[in-house]
């Protein structure tokens, strides 16, 4: 039993730090281990409930959030769907800021430490959190992996979701903001094909720019698309493979990386 | 499948509250479900079936209030029917529109034995 929040320690979901020697899995199921005894009272009682199902994930999300603001730690929330080069931003962006902030990596996939060795290899903290059958991190996920982790004051956490455009939409984790990316390679109407996700994020990367002029993806679509279910949605145009419009994204980090307010 | 997660903290609420109850058994639950909440009915129902067995809902009668969304225009205060979250108010067609209903996914009673 875990005593933080009093989860139960059998396997479905794993966290690994990458690079130390030693591995803290953290494991649960969702056993039920009381006995259904049949009473024979047969008093029926209504109980008005009036809770919101996702409340426990909620709670833990703010308390993540709350652990955030306390060591001033931008904390980003990266959604997409599979392949839209999350990982090749986060391997970018680390590389090129390294001597600016100090950076940390959870990574979210069904399987492997592949994307925490491609983060690892940039010489940044990176955990790997393997859902299973899981289709997205939630906030409990996180909270045991920043146990781990200890992340300093003033840094960027970059959350990097597991690739899917559906289920990580309900799931707040307790970021500052969520991102979401899509590849020019995907088609331009994904923001209404797949509504819930643009309409939970507050930035949209929109990755591989450079392939443009070799698929039918129009930004302007795109972005008025995103726009009927995000009027505030902002928008940043990157390549990582030219490194066009890496710049822009770095300044959005920088200006979202708040400087300890002296009171 | 994040129905499935959805289904396994029902499970878990009514767990909590039928224990603060010493309940041993769940008649009926009451649920409240908004159109744009996000949860696929049909994936709701399947996941629903394989995740109650052998749970104190196995044999529980499951009622769902399904809640219509229901958008206000920040506009031109136009309070309208929504089915999709990209849909422009019917009246002046803007984009910039608070969600009033439809969002809701609560659990809202239990009949317990």
């Amino acid at each position: 039993m875990c005593a933080t929040c009093g989860c139960d320690a059998n396997a479905s979901s794993s966290i690994r730090q990458i690079g130390e020697d030693h591995d803290h899995s953290h494991d649960h199921t969702h056993d039920h281990t009381h006995s259904h005894g049949h009473g024979h009272s047969h008093s029926k009682t209504i109980v008005e409930v009036e809770k919101d199902v996702l409340y426990e994930n909620n709670l833990l999300a703010q308390r993540n959030r709350g652990y955030f603001d306390a060591k001033n730690i931008l904390a980003l929330n990266l959604v997409s769907s599979p392949g839209s080069g999350k990982t090749s931003l986060l391997e970018r962006t680390l590389t090129d800021l390294k001597d600016q902030f100090t950076c940390y990596v959870i990574e979210g996939d069904q399987q492997t430490s592949r994307d925490a060795d491609r983060i690892h290899a940039t010489g940044t903290k990176v955990a790997q959190i393997n859902t299973g059958k899981g289709c997205h991190l939630d906030a409990h996920m996180i909270l045991h992996a920043l146990q781990g982790m200890k992340p300093v004051e003033n840094s960027i956490l970059f959350i990097e979701n597991v690739g899917n455009l559906v289920c990580p939409a309900m799931f707040d984790l307790g970021e500052k903001e969520r991102v979401v990316i899509i590849s020019v390679t995907e088609g331009d109407d994904k923001p209404i094909k797949y509504p819930d996700m643009f309409h939970t994020s507050t930035v949209c990367v929109i990755n591989k720019t450079d392939l443009l002029p070799y698929v039918p993806f129009s930004m302007e679509k795109v972005k008025e698309y995103a726009r009927q279910v995000n009027p505030d949605l902002q928008f940043i145009e990157v390549s990582c493979t030219s490194g066009e419009g890496l710049p822009q994204w770095y300044q959005w980090l920088k200006e979202k990386v708040l400087l300890p307010q002296s009171v | 499948m994040h129905e499935l997660s959805i289904v396994m903290s029902i499970i878990d609420i009514t767990e909590k509250e039928s224990a603060k109850h010493n309940a041993s058994q769940v008649d009926e639950i009451e649920l409240e479900i908004g159109t744009l909440s996000g949860i696929e009915m049909p994936a709701f129902d399947f996941a629903w079936q394989q995740a109650v067995r052998s749970t104190l809902l196995e044999n529980a009668k499951r009622t769902i209030n399904e809640i219509p969304g229901e958008g206000l225009c920040m506009e031109c205060d136009a309070l309208f029917p929504m089915q999709q979250l990209y849909e422009p108010c019917p009246v002046c067609g803007h984009h910039f529109i608070s969600i009033q209903k439809g969002k809701e996914l609560r659990v809202k009673s239990l009949v317990i034995n």
